[in-house]
Parts: C-alpha cells; sequence; structure tokens
C-alpha cells in the first residue's frame, strides 16, 4: 500500500496534464484557441470536440436506392440488347420482345430458330467486367425456354443486387460533389445496408435546399421538340417546368448531360437575367454543332429529369461548344440547378427513408442544458462523497474530476461525437464512477471494523474490492459495446461515453485514489480511519 | 467532522426471509408488466411507428395548440397529436406514416412548414418511413438480447452457473418491469429509450455482480454456514455501498431530469426506475435464487446436492486465491 513506484506518480500526473491539454482548445474562445496553437509543438493535437447534430443543428437525411427504379432500367436494357442481338442474328419473331416484370419474353417464329439464338443469348448473361474483382460473378439472366418456341429472359435476383450495390456507390459520389458544392463544413456522407445512404450535414440552415439537391436524378437531356405531323411513336409528350401544358418532343437523344464539363450560374447578356451556362466536352461540342446547323429555327428542349425546363429556338449553328440555359430562374435556383449539372446524374431514383433536422436554436438549447445537467449533477455528487467520507471523499472528488477530464480527453482524441445521449452517458458515469470509490472505501471500513490496523485496512480494502470492481465495470462495459455495434447515431454516442467512462474509471478510480491515500498516509502517519 | 451515513452499522436484516414476499410480488408486478405491455402497449415514438415529429416554437408569444391542431386538421386526414412541450412557446406535433406512403409524408411535412412558418420556427423535423422503423426495432431488441447473452456468457466463465442464471433472472425481471414502466407511464419509447434499457440492463448486472461476488467470498470464508444465512450476511455486508452507490447515481440521473432537456427527460426517467428495480432484484431476486438453484447442499431449504458440485466449488475458490 505504501510502496508507491516514483513511476507511477509520474505517469499518472502527466496523463492527468495531457488530458487537460487535449481539452483546454475546446474551452477556449476561438482567437485564444489560436493563440494556443501558435505555442504548442505541431504534433500535438489542437483539437476540438466534435458536436454531434443534435447539439449544433443540422440536418440528417438517409437515402435509399430505389429498387423498382433499378430493375425498370435494367429490364430496358435487356430488351434493348434483345432486340439487337434478334435483328444481327436475322431471327424473325412474332409479335414484339415484351417486358414482363423482371424480364422480357418473345416468341420465336421458327421454333427451330432456338437452337441459333440460345447461344448468342448465352453470351447476355455473362456480367461484364465482374471478373475483375475476383470471385464468381453471378449471371445477370437466367435464359429460359419454354415450349413452342417462347424465350423468356429473366434478370437475376443476384445482379439486381449487384446493381444496387453499384448505384450505392456511384450516387454516393455524385452526392458528396453535389453537396461539397453547397459549401457547408465537414458533411459526412456514407453507405448505410446494402441500398442505403446516410447524408448528415452539421449546421444547415435550410434543409429544404438539402433535400432538393439530393432527390433531384438531374438527367439532362437536349432533344428536339417534334414537328407537326411526326409519326406519335417517335415522340413523348413532357410537362414542362415552366408552362402549362405538354410538349411534344422527339424521343432521339441529341446530346447528353454525361458529355457536360462544366455548368455555372451567370447573367444573361442581353437580358440580365440569372441563366445557367454550360460547356461539352469534344465529341458533345461536335455533336451539338451538327445538330444546330442542321435544325437552324427549330425549338430544342432542354430536358431535366424527364421534364423540359426550357425549349429555346435554335437561332443559328452553336459550335463552340458552349450554351446557356434560360428559364425563369433566381439567382438561387440558377445555383442549384448548375450544382445539379456539374455533380452529374444519379444512376437510380433515391427516396428519403428518414429526415432529422435540428435548427441551431434548439442545438443550443440542448447543450445548455446538458451542461447545466452535468454540471449540478457532478455538484451533488461531490458535496454528498464529501460528506460522506470527509477527507477519503476530496481523494475521490478529485479522481472523479480526473475521470470526467479523460472522458472529454478520449472523445476529442477518438474524433467520437458529443450527442445529448452522450451527455446523458458522460452524466450517469460520474455516477456509476464514484461506485469503485464506494466500494473501496465502505471495504476499508469494513475491514477497520474487524480490527485491523489502519494500513492493513487499507491494503485489505483496495486489494479486495479489485476484483468487484473489475467484474462490475466489465459487465457494464459489455453492453456499452454492444450499444455501439447495434446502435445508430445518438445511442452510439451515448455509448462511446459510456465506454470511455468505464474505462478510464479502473484507472482513476482505482490506482489514482490509492496514489492519494498513500502519499496522504505516508505524510500523516494516522492512528485511525477518517472514515 | 461528523460524517454522514445513510446506511445504519452491522445491520442483520433478514434479507432471505422475505423472499416468501419478494418473489409472489414480483411475479405480479412481472406478468402485470406483460399484460400491460400486451394490451396497452408502449408509445412508440417515431423512430419505432414511423411517422412525423415537429418541435415548433412561436416566433412570439405562446404556442396555439388549437389553432396548430385545426391547421392540421386541414392538411392530413390521419392521426395528429399536438401538445405543448416544455415552455408555453413550444409545441410537439406528431402524425403518422399516411396511408400513400413516404412522399405524401414528405409533401405534408412542406405543406405544414408553408401553412405554420410564418409564425413559428421549426426547431427540430424528424420524419421516419415504416420501413426504416421496423428495422430500428429489429435492431433495438437484437441489441437487448445479444448483450444479455454476452453477459451471461462473462459470468458463466467468472462465477458458478447459478451465480449466471440468478443474474440473468434477476435481469429479465428489471428488463420486464422497465418495460411496464413505460407501457403505465406512457413515456415515449424511441431508440433512446433502447439506450436506457440497455444502460438498466448493465446497471442491474453491475448490482448483481457487487452482491454475487460477496457472496462467493463468503462461501470460502463460511463453509459450514447455511446459504440462507450466508447470503443474509454478505447482502448485509454490502449494503452500505448499495445504498450509497444508488444514491450517487440517483442523485446525477435527478439532475438529468430536471436540468437535461424535454428530449432526454423519458430516458432519465426511466433509468431511475432501472436503478431502483435493479437494486431490489439484485437483493430480493438474484440472491434467493441461489438457494433454489442449489448452490450448496447445506442450506436448510434446498435439496441436499451431489457432493461434487461442493468440491467444485472448492476447486474455484482455490483456483481464484491462487
Amino acid at each position: 500500500m505504501l510502496r508507491f513506484a516514483t513511476w507511477k506518480v509520474v505517469s499518472i500526473l502527466s496523463a492527468t496534464v495531457l488530458a487537460l491539454l487535449v481539452i483546454a482548445p475546446s474551452l477556449l474562445s476561438p482567437g485564444a484557441r489560436a493563440s494556443l496553437t501558435n505555442h504548442l509543438p505541431s504534433w500535438f493535437p489542437v483539437r476540438t470536440i466534435v458536436l454531434g447534430l443534435d447539439l449544433q443543428g443540422g440536418s440528417h437525411v438517409l437515402l435509399e436506392v430505389d429498387a423498382a427504379s433499378v430493375l425498370k432500367t435494367e429490364v430496358q436494357n435487356l430488351r434493348d440488347d434483345t432486340r439487337r442481338l434478334l435483328r444481327e442474328q436475322k431471327v424473325p419473331i412474332s409479335g414484339g420482345v415484351a417486358m414482363l416484370p423482371q424480364g422480357v419474353q418473345f416468341h420465336l417464329l421458327d421454333p427451330a430458330d432456338a437452337q441459333k439464338i440460345t447461344p448468342e443469348l448465352a453470351k447476355l448473361a455473362q456480367p461484364i467486367g465482374g471478373a475483375l474483382l475476383g470471385g464468381p460473378v453471378p449471371p445477370r439472366v437466367d435464359v429460359k425456354q419454354l415450349d413452342n418456341g417462347t424465350i423468356q429472359l429473366l434478370v437475376t435476383d443476384a445482379a439486381i443486387q449487384d446493381k444496387i450495390r453499384h448505384a450505392v456507390d456511384q450516387s454516393i459520389e455524385v452526392l458528396r460533389r453535389r453537396v461539397d458544392a453547397l459549401g457547408t463544413t465537414e458533411p459526412n456522407i456514407q453507405r448505410q445496408g446494402d441500398d442505403r445512404i446516410l447524408v448528415e450535414v452539421p449546421g444547415l440552415q435550410n434543409p429544404e435546399k438539402l433535400k432538393q439537391i439530393l432527390g433531384t436524378t438531374a438527367k439532362l437531356e437536349f432533344r428536339l421538340v417534334a414537328q407537326p405531323g411526326e409519326d406519335a411513336n417517335d415522340y413523348d409528350m413532357l410537362d414542362q417546368v415552366e408552362e402549362p401544358g405538354k410538349l411534344p418532343v422527339e424521343k432521339q437523344v441529341m446530346v447528353q448531360g454525361e458529355d457536360l464539363t462544366d455548368a455555372q450560374p451567370a447573367f444573361d447578356q442581353h437580358t440580365g437575367e440569372p441563366v445557367v451556362e454550360f460547356r461539352f466536352n469534344i465529341r458533345g461540342g461536335q455533336r451539338f454543332g451538327e445538330v444546330t446547323s442542321a435544325n437552324v429555327g427549330r425549338p430544342f428542349a432542354i430536358v431535366l429529369d424527364g421534364k423540359v425546363i426550357s425549349a429555346p429556338r435554335i437561332l443559328g449553328p452553336i459550335t463552340g461548344g458552349s450554351g446557356q440555359i434560360s428559364g425563369r430562374y433566381t439567382v438561387e435556383s440558377a445555383n442549384n440547378l448548375a450544382i445539379l449539372l456539374r455533380a452529374g446524374a444519379l444512376p437510380a431514383k433515391l427516396t428519403i427513408v428518414e429526415e432529422r433536422t435540428v435548427g441551431p436554436g434548439l442545438g443550443q438549447d440542448s447543450i445548455d442544458a446538458g451542461k447545466r445537467a452535468a454540471f449540478v449533477g457532478a455538484g451533488l455528487v461531490l458535496v454528498y462523497m464529501l460528506i460522506t467520507y470527509g477527507t477519503f471523499g476530496i481523494f475521490a472528488n478529485i479522481a472523479l474530476m480526473v475521470h470526467i477530464a479523460f472522458i472529454f480527453a478520449g472523445l476529442i482524441l477518438l474524433g467520437a461525437t458529443l450527442t445529448l445521449p452522450g451527455i446523458a452517458g458522460i452524466v450517469l458515469t460520474i455516477g456509476m464512477a464514484v461506485d469503485s470509490n464506494v466500494l473501496i472505501y465502505e471495504r476499508i471500513r469494513e475491514e477497520n471494523h474487524a480490527g485491523r490496523s489502519v494500513i492493513s485496512s487499507l491494503d485489505a480494502g483496495f486489494k479486495r474490492a479489485f476484483a468487484t470492481i473489475v467484474d462490475s465495470n466489465v459487465t457494464m462495459f459489455v453492453a456499452a459495446a454492444i450499444l455501439y455495434f447495434l446502435g445508430t447515431g445518438p445511442v452510439r454516442g451515448f455509448a462511446v461515453s459510456l465506454a470511455l467512462g468505464i474505462l478510464t474509471t479502473i484507472v482513476t478510480a482505482v490506482t489514482m485514489t490509492r496514489m492519494m491515500i498513500a502519499l496522504w498516509y505516508q505524510h500523516k502517519r494516522p492512528t485511525k480511519l477518517p472514515i | 467532522m461528523k460524517l454522514l451515513r445513510l446506511a445504519p452499522e452491522n445491520t442483520k436484516f433478514p434479507f432471505m426471509r422475505f423472499r416468501r414476499v419478494s418473489y409472489p410480488f414480483s411475479a405480479a408486478l412481472s406478468i402485470i408488466s406483460v399484460v400491460l405491455f400486451l394490451t396497452l402497449g408502449m408509445n412508440f415514438g417515431i423512430d419505432f411507428s414511423g411517422g412525423t415529429l415537429m418541435e415548433l416554437r412561436a416566433k412570439s408569444g405562446t404556442a396555439d395548440i388549437s389553432a396548430i391542431r385545426s391547421e392540421m386538421r386541414k392538411l392530413t386526414s390521419g392521426d395528429i397529436e399536438v401538445q405543448g412541450f416544455g415552455s408555453p412557446s413550444d409545441a410537439l406535433l406528431r402524425f403518422g406514416v399516411p396511408k400513400e406512403g413516404a412522399v405524401a409524408q414528405e409533401q405534408t411535412v412542406a405543406a405544414v412548414k408553408d401553412a405554420l412558418g410564418s409564425q413559428y420556427d421549426f426547431r427540430r423535423v424528424e420524419v421516419v418511413g415504416p420501413r426504416v422503423s421496423g428495422e430500428l426495432v429489429q435492431s433495438g431488441t437484437l441489441g437487448v438480447v445479444i448483450s444479455i447473452i454476452a453477459v451471461l456468457c462473462y459470468l458463466w466463465f467468472r462465477f458458478e452457473w447459478q451465480f449466471a442464471v440468478g443474474a440473468i433472472i434477476a435481469t429479465m425481471h428489471d428488463l420486464l418491469l422497465t418495460v411496464g414502466f413505460f407501457s403505465i407511464t406512457r413515456l415515449e419509447f424511441n431508440t433512446t429509450s433502447i439506450a436506457a434499457i440497455l444502460t438498466i440492463v448493465g446497471y442491474s448486472l453491475n448490482e448483481t455482480v457487487v452482491v454475487l461476488d460477496r457472496i462467493r467470498e463468503m462461501l470460502k470464508k463460511y463453509r459450514k454456514m447455511p446459504t440462507d444465512q450466508l447470503i443474509d450476511v454478505s447482502v448485509n455486508a454490502v449494503l452500505p455501498r448499495t445504498i450509497m452507490t444508488a444514491t450517487t447515481v440517483f442523485l446525477a440521473l435527478l439532475s438529468l431530469v430536471i436540468f437535461g432537456g424535454e428530449v432526454i427527460r423519458s430516458f432519465s426517467l426511466a433509468m431511475i426506475w432501472g436503478i431502483c428495480v435493479a437494486t431490489y432484484s439484485s437483493v430480493f431476486i438474484c440472491s434467493p435464487m441461489l438457494i433454489y438453484l442449489g448452490l450448496r447442499n447445506t442450506s436448510a431449504e434446498s435439496a441436499p446436492a451431489p457432493e461434487a458440485k461442493d468440491a467444485k466449488a472448492k476447486k474455484t475458490g482455490a483456483v481464484k486465491t491462487a
């Protein structure tokens, strides 16, 4: 009990000082923080605590890739492939290629053709490019021959899953570019599960704008407006954004958004209205030049996500590879459209399945409430320990304060996010942390009452309480660990604070208190225990 | 300075005698909890039921709950709940998932903002789709079950099996009663409540382990003492610590209830209930269970256990002290 190695004293004290240094920047004003950074060695982590969205305000949006739309696109592609194949192989069919919910079907005029076409169809079943990643790649389609020459091609579930996974990966990239363009601080965009994407944007004032930017597919197409007398099969009736009513637009896509290299909001030179200027790559520029040269005088529809945003008349060939989209834009909506066009199209439709937005006002209120609860809670516990254990209570209280410092330092070093339930977790650990001290002190008292000397009571108290402390804390830690792995968002924050609190308890409540009591004993040499 | 002592010194309270009262009592409470859960159900928050929650604050003056309600009636036909929340200028608005699905849900949110945006600030908006909520229920339940199993394994390794079984029964008891508490108080049950429940599980086990640790120690010390007497001695020995710790945690939680804000109030209230139940069950449920499980053959009341068990207990003890 009395022997307490100097290196232990030194390492505990230096750990405490380090913890306080780590915390310090979070307590300072930004200005003071900057000057502190200048005075500390460059390796020292000057980091502040990361506040969760519930504390600083912000938006949390969970998006889901729409499996139905992925399947639909896949079936459409399959139909086009099948048609092409049948044409190439010159295999006549009766009727057309029919679309099924999960595939296509056609009927051979001559059932004998089946032998000719089957190996070709089998090629369609081969996935493309998957072999690079290694491992077996699931076939894309199942080819089924029904009797009397009907052939069914069904998209496999595995292929759909694969498509969805790719769509998620691709969407994450697109969303990241879009959100970055909003210019907010540190957005967090990550995959969640198989078909979901989590977007967290702290401190955003206008969640509507975020949702709009996230939810739009941004598929841009340039298509000619149909001329009177055209075959109805060759054009679509599309909604117009600006005007009521529909516009007939040719099915053939002249230039696609993929060929776009840049888009910027600007002001029209003549009218002064906000517009969006865009530039094509070489391929797109050439194509745009050809189309505009050949169709001077015709209206050219700019279609975004299946809606005509404007259909200006082509006044002359546009060969420079750049153009302008005008509409009734405000500066802000022109900017939003430019962001969407720059970031590219989403590969599939995304639906918002969960949205949580906390206003900055509520965030601040929550921080204040949390602080108040923590201070009052800690204060009550400190006073209670003091009036129950006197001198030993002071030791426990010092250990408790260091313990809290360790938790915060741990949170900062881990880069963990402090959430409101996290604060609750800390308040709770304040209550729990003294449990170890209580276990030790009660044990010391007990041994003392049983007639042991002061020094041997202290020794036995620490020794015997230790096993109990380990057992009881391990059970709590297990619960916290499981909370972390299964929980999401705030629950995770709570688990991190709780787990950190439990880990640091062992250091502070056991080792540190023991050190203080050892030093106190050496100094005072008491003949009676003060508890 | 005179120090405060909440627990009297050297108590000799016959705790084990109370098992004839505590078992029927707890059994009744557990059954009531299950019945309440099945009939009344829980007040599931939108995390679990899906739906929309909006917290509004009047830009000036107080929130006019009835005006908001009538405004809402115009916008959606589904269940709407409008209530005061914290200060008089705050209101909480809740509605379920419309039959038309998630898109309609988004549209209703936009409509509400349009209708009330001029008079109210939207402090918090949460929209959870029906499918997500189902998954949250799943992962939440899974979390509770897995953590109990994990802890069971730990206790099994560290103690005799009777201890693990006793601890688990006590924990299940605490869980049931907490569920009953949520059911009867109509406190909102959301993902944070899952955190509360898991923490209660942790605390309950913590309490149980402290008592069990002492019983194990006493087992080595008094080899001839009847089990019920031995448990009484152990529980009395840790009583000052039990009271002391329960009080400190209670104080910490009390400050959360009073000062922690509206959002985590239900969480803190549930935890307070949890620590009371956990403290009770560690003494009155878990410890007597050891007698029924035949921890040692010398107990006056339990059936005689084979000799081997005693030998095994001694062996474990020897390993521990080594």
